[in-house]
């Protein structure tokens, strides 16, 4: 085994996550698809690192994580107020930019 | 194949991909595939654990605690808190609202893999694999501080302006603003209690049940559950009731509970040796 199994699994996870954003209908799914995708794209730097011999891919994967904390953050916040006025997470129903 | 195998990698590490690797697999499937939103962020934390490992074992010990700590213990609650805020019971219709669109998006995800594929065997075609012994001499987590303290300094500090501006965001997002005078008073809900049609508590679940769990309804005086105390969103489950015993003959005689069988000792000679 070589380090390339790593990249096509994290390949594969990113795939699994893209078609889930676009099948899944609840917003919550969809965000949690979204961070699956990112966990993958981590998984990538991580061994690129191992392979190139420098830190420099962590520290990348490390930025990800907390810019992913910050958009979960804010993300779930907005799927609550939406949630608030339409009473639904369902991504079909919010199909109108106004109140 | 390619360079990349310059790099030895153990039998343990062997070992433990093929074991975590379909179990992050199986996690990504589950995630897509489960209708319930729950089970959803359940299956996803398997996959983020799974990751976790998988960081722990390429070298990066740091970032596998992170991962865990952040990822599976910090925002996987997140989402778990808004999906039960959000309501557990908003899963998904199986209806499609564009026709062929799960057929379309599956073909989207196979051809977007394929293309990926050939990313990767473009990136790793003439690279030399490394390792990451020398460049973490004295372990991961001070050449990673080594790294972020001095090269990534600025990027790091305005990650702190991101985090706040973040948590702001979800405050001024989740925050419902009332007018100062729109809160009724106790006396009023009071009032407001009374006029209805049950003025009393509901029964509490569980009440006058063989069980105390909130899926258990409360018993009426005859036996059956009253419907007032079903919690939302969960089934009432049927509490078996418990045997009354009927009758002296069922009861027993207080001497076999104790468990003396003799018999209660008589006047006389034969009462005498017992004492």
């Amino acid at each position: 085994m070589t380090l390339t199994y790593y990249l096509v699994l994290a390949a594969i996870l990113f795939t699994i996550g893209a078609v889930g954003v676009l099948v899944r209908r609840n917003a919550i799914v969809v965000f949690m698809c979204i961070e699956l995708m990112l966990n993958s794209v981590n998984l990538t730097l991580v061994t690129f690192a191992r392979a190139t011999g420098t830190v420099d891919g962590q520290i990348m994967a490390f930025f990800v994580m907390v810019v992913a904390a910050a958009e979960v953050v804010v993300g779930l916040a907005i799927i609550m107020s939406i949630y608030r006025t339409r009473r639904s997470a369902s991504v079909d129903d919010v199909n109108l930019l106004k109140y | 194949m390619n360079g990349l195998e310059s790099i030895e990698i153990g039998g343990g590490e062997t070992v433990a991909f093929w074991i975590l690797g379909p179990v992050a697999l199986a996690g990504a499937l589950g995630m897509v595939f489960s209708r319930n939103a729950v089970h959803s962020a359940l299956w996803l934390v398997n996959t983020m654990l799974a990751l976790g490992v998988f960081y722990v074992i390429q070298d990066a010990p740091f970032l596998g605690a992170v991962q865990i700590i952040v990822y599976t213990g910090a925002i996987m609650i997140l989402f778990l808190f808004v999906l039960m805020m959000v309501g557990r019971d908003s899963s998904d219709s199986v209806v499609e609202t564009l026709r062929g669109q799960r057929v379309a998006a599956t073909v989207l995800g196979i051809g977007f893999a394929g293309m990926v594929g050939a990313g990767i065997a473009r990136a790793t075609e003439g690279l030399v694999g490394v390792g990451l012994a020398d460049a973490q001499p004295e372990g991961n987590i001070p050449a990673v501080a080594e790294s972020l303290f001095t090269d990534y300094l600025l990027a790091f500090e305005v990650t702190s302006a991101l985090l706040i501006t973040a948590a702001l965001g979800a405050m001024v997002l989740a925050h419902i603003e009332r007018e100062p005078g729109s809160r009724s008073t106790q006396k009023e809900l009071s009032r407001a209690r009374f006029l209805t049609e049950r003025p009393q508590t509901l029964p509490g679940p569980g009440v006058y049940a063989r069980a105390n769990s909130v899926a258990a309804p409360a018993l009426l005086p005859d036996g059956r559950p009253s419907p007032e105390s079903y919690a939302t969103g969960i089934e009432p489950q049927e509490v078996d009731e418990m045997a009354r015993p009927t009758g002296r003959g069922q009861l027993g005689s207080p001497d076999a509970a104790l468990g003396t069988l003799d018999p209660a000792p008589l006047d006389g000679p034969a009462g005498g040796d017992r004492a």
